[in-house]
């Protein structure tokens, strides 16, 4: 029987841990050495240039991309990897499935399963990882559609849903997972500019009644300095300043990064 | 001048008939039917097993697709027929599964581009869900794979329809081999014939209107 074994974090155990986090496509290395944690319940939003490898972190952690070196523990469990005798050992697939079902992502261009309608979206996961029996997992999907204002569109198919409607659902679908951490890449990025809002409420709403962990990579400067704990400027693949929102965004004390903001805000 | 001599006999014409559409049209129609079955799920393990498998089950796999692909349908019927007809008793059989592995290699093909058409953002979608890979197949990945092959795939089996004469080469009394058949007993080979090559366009072509307004449809 499946079943939601994802580790979580603990006060002491920090929920996303990099050590040494390498990541290289071909000659270009994208994440050179990176270090650092996310606590339990912690909300840490990632800011900084295109092609500073940001979105690159999410990925890595939902295993969308393998690591090249160094490792992730997700609530001190090995996600991609793990030290076994001195070497470097490749946690298998299915292993690692078991660690990210406690992960939810949600996607620029959403992602949703264009053969299903909004409703089977939801429950595909919660049925077929989760174990849920179909009248349970159904329940539970018409309160999150209620929850993000979608519930009146339920048996449509994405294509009829304007792309915050469908940002909407793809919250939900990740919600449906009942998931520890939340990883949110650019989530409107590929949005109209009028439907821009409607996606961020659902969010922080999330943000306040939750204690999931949050990794977030936004454009939105406003919607970072609303719902993170933690802000992390990136350039070239490492982090090179971080701290509360308000620290960051009103007096930041690198270079690039006051540059960074001046050209963004 | 004789009657009998001339180029249209309507006498022939009504003779051969009966025993073009009983005999001849319904084996043609089955081997088109069950050949269509075979290659339609065959094609489909083959694609899943080239887009899937490591190296070691996929180099086979996609030698021997390989193979039948870039030989011809009448050496392989042929050849099927000497080495099997010891085993297997119907030389219908041998044909119909002859015909569906030929085409399997090609409907692979159709399928492999179909699931190759499949965003990649599907693919992460649900990797993000932790679907295992079966249902990733199953749900998302084969249904939208598919969508987008049904005109090809269709094609296909008009196709198949078309070179079911083949068979002659083994005996299979299929629609031609009736009229030839039929011409070889009664010296008048023009009607049986030519009524052969009509029955397969009044087959074929609706079938391939059919499958146009699919195409569009979704499109």
């Amino acid at each position: 029987m499946p079943e939601n074994t994802a580790p979580t974090g603990t006060a002491d155990v920090p929920h996303i841990e990099f050590r040494d986090v390498v990541k290289k496509f071909g000659d270009n290395t994208v994440l050179d050495n990176l270090n650092f944690t996310v606590s339990k319940g912690e909300r840490v939003t990632l800011i900084g240039p295109s092609g500073s490898g940001k979105t690159t972190i999410l990925r890595l952690v939902m295993t969308l991309e393998e690591l090249s070196g160094g490792y992730i523990h997700i609530g001190g469990t090995p996600l991609q990897y793990q030290e076994q005798g001195g070497k470097r050992v490749r946690i298998s697939d299915k292993r690692r499935r078991r660690t990210t079902t406690g992960i939810g992502m949600v996607f620029q261009h959403f992602n949703l399963f264009p053969n299903m309608t909004v409703m089977e979206n939801i429950v595909e996961a919660p049925i077929n990882v989760m174990g849920l029996k179909k009248a349970e997992a159904e329940a539970k999907a018409e309160a999150l559609l209620d929850k993000v204002g979608m519930g009146w569109k339920k048996d449509a198919r994405p294509n009829e849903l304007s792309g915050g409607q469908q940002q909407r659902i793809a919250i939900a679908r990740a919600l449906a997972m009942d998931p520890e951490i939340l990883l949110l890449d650019e989530v409107t990025s590929a949005l109209d500019p009028e439907l821009v809002g409607e996606v961020l409420a659902v969010l922080k709403d999330i943000a306040a009644e939750t204690d999931i962990s949050m990794l977030i990579v936004t454009h939105e400067m406003q919607f970072a300095r609303d719902v993170s704990d933690r802000v992390m400027m990136f350039d070239q693949g490492s982090v090179i300043e971080e701290g509360l929102p308000d620290k960051i965004f009103s007096e930041p004390e690198n270079q690039r990064t006051q540059d960074f903001l001046r050209a963004v805000l | 001048m004789n009657p009998n001599s001339s180029w249209w006999d309507w006498d022939h014409a009504a003779a051969v008939l009966p025993s073009l559409l009983l005999d001849g049209f319904k084996i043609t129609v089955l081997a088109t039917v069950l050949g269509t079955l075979i290659a339609l799920v065959l094609g489909l393990i083959v694609a899943i097993i080239r887009r899937s498998s490591p190296p070691l089950i996929n180099a086979p796999v996609t030698w021997v697709v390989e193979f039948i692909r870039m030989t011809p349908l009448v050496v392989q019927l042929v050849f099927a027929n000497l080495v099997l007809s010891q085993y297997i008793n119907s030389t219908l059989a041998i044909g119909i599964c002859v015909l569906g592995v030929h085409y399997t290699t090609y409907m692979a093909e159709v399928y492999r581009a179909g699931i190759d058409s499949v965003p990649t953002g599907q693919w992460e979608a649900a990797t993000a869900l932790s679907l295992p890979r079966v249902r990733t197949w199953r749900a998302v990945v084969i249904p939208q794979a598919i969508r987008n092959t049904l005109p090809a795939l269709g094609n296909y089996a008009i196709s198949m329809f078309k070179e079911t004469p083949f068979f002659v080469v083994i005996y299979i009394p299929e629609l031609v081999r009736v009229a030839q058949n039929y011409g070889s007993h009664n010296f008048r080979y023009t009607e049986a014939i030519t009524l052969a090559g009509l029955i397969f366009l009044a087959a074929s072509y609706p079938t391939s209107l059919l499958i146009r307004r699919l195409e569009k449809k979704l499109a």
